[in-house]
């Protein structure tokens, strides 16, 4: 599936120009925090390298398929969208979509609610459960059919520090089980957890992209500083 | 007031006694709404949800046009049907012209563009909080629209309530195409009209206590299978 290779990629609305143009390969291995400040363009890049917003120039190549591509990664939103369901049938979905039978997807989804702490709350409307359960199913919900690539946009916005560590736990053991991980993040902390590299977004562009230890050792650019520093950046 | 009372007076005697021809008009006036509102009801929830869901050229127009068609005027509705179904008409070899299947054809027709246009209403809000999620998940168009469906179900319960309404008070439509022949095609709101023409306005309002007491209750039979408002359900 990787390298996944974007070239000149770019997305435009209402003639102003979010992202790009982005110049970008990203290798199979390891997790990419993409960082920069509010308005950069982390939601809109993660959202045109998944696919769900359309580019206006420019080409993304995976090594495989696009079809092929598409039916192998997920993606979390910052807020979650819970469906109008139960948490089982919730996290259920997804295999249903790919045909799996309705008792079968049940039952794995029963295993994961009960992996993410949500077993005692299988028939609960999911829009009932809080903040850090939404993102929990959200992520099980996602993770369920194994995808190879999993992007997750500021999954850990607004949750208090046990539910960020209990998804953190998640995404560790994703990442140990070879799914590979494209997160944006505004928590440094936890870029610094979970990051072997950063793409640091500035105004729609990659301003950089290096690895993790490097960019918090010492960034490239001006800008990069400026905003570990706690600066304002824009 | 008089004929007010006696007409309560009456209404509560046709039903305790369950006058003959009351249970035959009654339940030809179920049998005919509700087979109606069933076959509306096929044809508009899934043009709802696809009119949510696709984008097409002349999506706005289709929309604008369904919405006009709610004020659809019922004896003009009547009027073509009758037109259609009479014996020099197009369709006049099937012999359905002062049949219940002629009223059922005029109330699919009537009532149509009103659930339609109700549902399309639910449902556009649903597909702006699934859209993303949906189409992240590589769900097709028509697995989508299942998704809507099943998801909005109690929000289109409204929907197919309002169809119901315009349905079972229907008269001008249904005396054109049924011609309110006894025995035959004479439901509720036809009777009504025939004993106020009479004169006789304690059994006219009898028949449309009557109407209102099974316009209500089976509101409320469907609601109460549907277990809207009940915590957590939507």
């Amino acid at each position: 599936m990787f390298p996944l290779v974007a070239q000149q990629a770019l997305v435009r609305r209402r003639g102003k120009v979010l992202v790009g143009p982005v110049d970008l390969t990203l290798a199979g291995e390891g997790t990419t925090i993409v960082i920069g400040p509010n308005g950069a363009g982390k939601t809109t890049l993660l959202k045109m390298l998944h696919g769900i917003v359309r580019m206006n120039g420019g080409t993304l190549d995976w090594a495989c398929p696009k079809a092929e591509a598409q039916r192998r990664q997920a993606f979390v939103f910052q807020a979650p969208v819970m469906m109008r369901r139960s948490v089982v049938d919730n996290i259920a979905y997804p295999l249903q979509l790919i045909g799996t039978p309705r008792k079968e997807a049940r039952a794995r989804a029963a295993e994961w609610a009960t992996r993410i702490n949500l077993g005692d709350a299988l028939d609960r409307q999911a829009t009932l459960l809080s903040g850090g359960e939404r993102q929990k199913l959200a992520l099980a919900r996602a993770l369920i059919r194994e995808p190879d690539v999993l992007f997750l946009d500021e999954p850990c916005a607004s949750l208090d520090g046990r539910a960020t560590r209990e998804i953190e736990e998640i995404l560790q053991c994703a990442a140990a089980e070879g799914t590979r991980l494209i997160m944006s993040t505004h928590n440094m902390g936890q870029a610094q957890r979970l990051a072997d590299e950063v793409i640091f977004v500035l105004q729609g562009r990659v301003h950089e992209f290096s690895k993790a230890h490097n960019f918090f050792a010492g960034p490239e650019t001006n800008q990069g500083r400026a905003f570990l520093r706690g600066d304002i950046v824009e | 007031m008089a004929d007010l009372l006696d007409g309560m007076l009456r209404a509560f005697w046709l039903v305790v006694t369950l006058d003959s021809d009351l249970v035959e008009i009654t339940l030809r006036s179920l049998r005919v709404t509700l087979t109606a509102l069933a076959i509306a009801a096929a044809i508009a929830l899934p043009l709802a949800a696809m009119l949510s869901v696709r984008r097409f050229r002349m999506r706005r127009v289709t929309i604008a046009v369904l919405n006009a068609l709610m004020g659809l005027p019922p004896v003009v509705v009547g009027l073509i049907v009758y037109v259609f179904l009479s014996r020099s008409g197009p369709l006049g070899v099937m012999g359905l012209l002062f049949t219940p299947t002629a009223m059922i054809i005029a109330q699919v027709i009537i009532i149509v563009p009103l659930v339609a246009s109700i549902a399309h209403q639910s449902l556009r809000e649903l597909w702006s909080d699934y859209h993303d999620l949906l189409i992240s998940m590589n769900a097709t168009q028509v697995q989508r629209v299942k998704a809507l469906l099943w998801d909005g179900r109690r929000a289109l319960l409204t929907a197919a309530l309002a169809g119901f309404g315009r349905a079972i008070g229907e008269v001008g439509a249904i005396m054109v195409v049924g011609g309110n022949i006894d025995h035959a095609t004479r439901v509720l709101t036809t009777a009504i009209a025939l004993e106020t023409g009479k004169g006789d306005f304690a059994m006219a309002l009898g028949l449309g206590f009557v109407l209102i007491a099974m316009a209500i209750a089976v509101n409320l039979a469907i609601h109460w299978l549907g277990h809207t408002e009940s915590e957590g359900r939507w």
